[in-house]
């Protein structure tokens, strides 16, 4: 666990092509030597398949400490991510552009419902 | 799981100790379990709390940020598919790093900045204020966004811990405590009835031995009278011997 975590990790992106644009130029882009990359660009085209088959390849990557989603892609793939339950890879659903943030669709706070007071999230 | 079951052992004293020094070591253990719950379930709380500040908070600094990236867009042209093209290594990097809460170890990254900067030259020829201010932006929200997955995880894990600790009181509480004191109870009984077995016992050893003592006292005091008896016919019949050796002609 030491090398692991003297080793930097990566924080990977999976959302619309302006989200991605935003955090690359934010710094966390990185191409292995596969020339793997730890985005992904979703667009019109993308179909869902393709996104859940990204989501999990990023989830068994193990130099992804992180995996940010749009909220919009989330929800077309919420089965997959409700799937994931083991703590690292961290999955972080944000807001993007074009769809306000909508915490009641959150994985993790809709865990946490009934634990808080729902007037809490707005 | 009935009622009625307790632990298979022979009710023995060694057994009751034994099953005592079992019940202590089950409160210890439950108080103490307790105890972890508790600090887990503030701290549970103080990361809930957190998140909820945090997330809001995301919201912001992503509007922000999505709105700098329309004002560079703005002023710079399209530079999407520049951006997409030129990732080489990543700036900045999560390191993971260790907290512990009442023995349970949660991950909290830590973002760190490696290596320079790779769009260095984005935004040369125009828009190099909108783009800097950008970045500057996108950073910021990385940032951010690396604290929640910290907490995010942190939430995760505890949440498991804590589910996993309560499931262990309650078992404690209400199964494996009852146990032991049925288990205790029953020891107990049995013992006393074996205590009160004991003790009949030696009162009927006692009654017969006074039976048998008194029917040796009663034969013998019969020998006695009937020794007397014969002695006396003995006297008797000495008496006549004597007399018949008077009588000497």
């Amino acid at each position: 666990m030491a090398l692991h975590s003297a080793r930097g990790k990566l924080v990977s992106v999976i959302g619309d092509e302006d989200t991605c644009v935003g955090f690359l130029l934010g710094g966390i882009g990185e191409i292995n030597k596969n020339r793997h990359p730890n985005f992904m660009v979703v667009d019109k085209n993308t179909s869902v398949s393709e996104i859940e088959e990204c989501f999990k390849r990023f989830v068994k990557r193990d130099d992804i400490d992180i995996i940010l989603i749009n909220q919009n892609l989330a929800e077309m793939i919420r089965h997959c991510i409700d799937s994931h339950t083991s703590p690292i890879p961290a999955v972080l659903e944000i807001p993007s552009k074009d769809h306000p943030y909508d915490a009641s669709k959150d994985s993790i706070l809709r865990r946490a419902r009934g634990m808080f007071n729902p007037d809490d999230i707005h | 799981m009935s009622g009625k079951d307790k632990i298979p052992i022979f009710p023995s004293r060694g057994a009751q100790t034994l099953m005592k020094g079992r019940l202590k070591g089950a409160q210890k253990g439950h108080s103490l379990l307790k105890k972890k719950a508790d600090a887990l379930q503030m701290r549970f709380r103080l990361i809930l709390n957190k998140i909820i500040e945090t997330k809001t908070l995301m919201g912001e600094v992503m509007k922000e940020a999505a709105f700098s990236l329309a004002e560079a867009k703005f002023t710079c042209g399209d530079i999407n598919q520049v951006v997409l093209q030129n990732v080489t290594r990543a700036q900045i990097k999560v390191r993971t790093k260790k907290d512990n809460v009442a023995g349970v170890t949660l991950p909290v990254f830590e973002s760190y900045q490696d290596g320079t900067d790779a769009y260095e030259l984005a935004g040369l020829a125009r828009g190099g204020q909108q783009l800097s201010k950008l970045k500057k932006n996108y950073h910021k929200a990385v940032v951010l966004l690396v604290e929640l997955a910290s907490l995010q995880t942190s939430f995760v894990t505890l949440d498991e811990v804590i589910k996993i600790t309560n499931r262990r009181v309650n078992a404690i509480e209400h199964v494996i405590i009852p146990r032991i004191e049925r288990t205790l109870a029953y020891i107990i009984s049995e013992l006393d009835e074996l205590e009160r077995e004991e003790f009949y016992r030696l009162k009927k050893i006692q009654d017969k031995k006074r039976i048998a003592r008194s029917k040796k006292e009663k034969e013998e005091a019969q020998a006695v009278a009937e020794g007397k008896a014969a002695l006396r016919e003995y006297a008797v019949n000495n008496m006549l011997d004597e007399g018949d050796e008077d009588l000497l002609f």
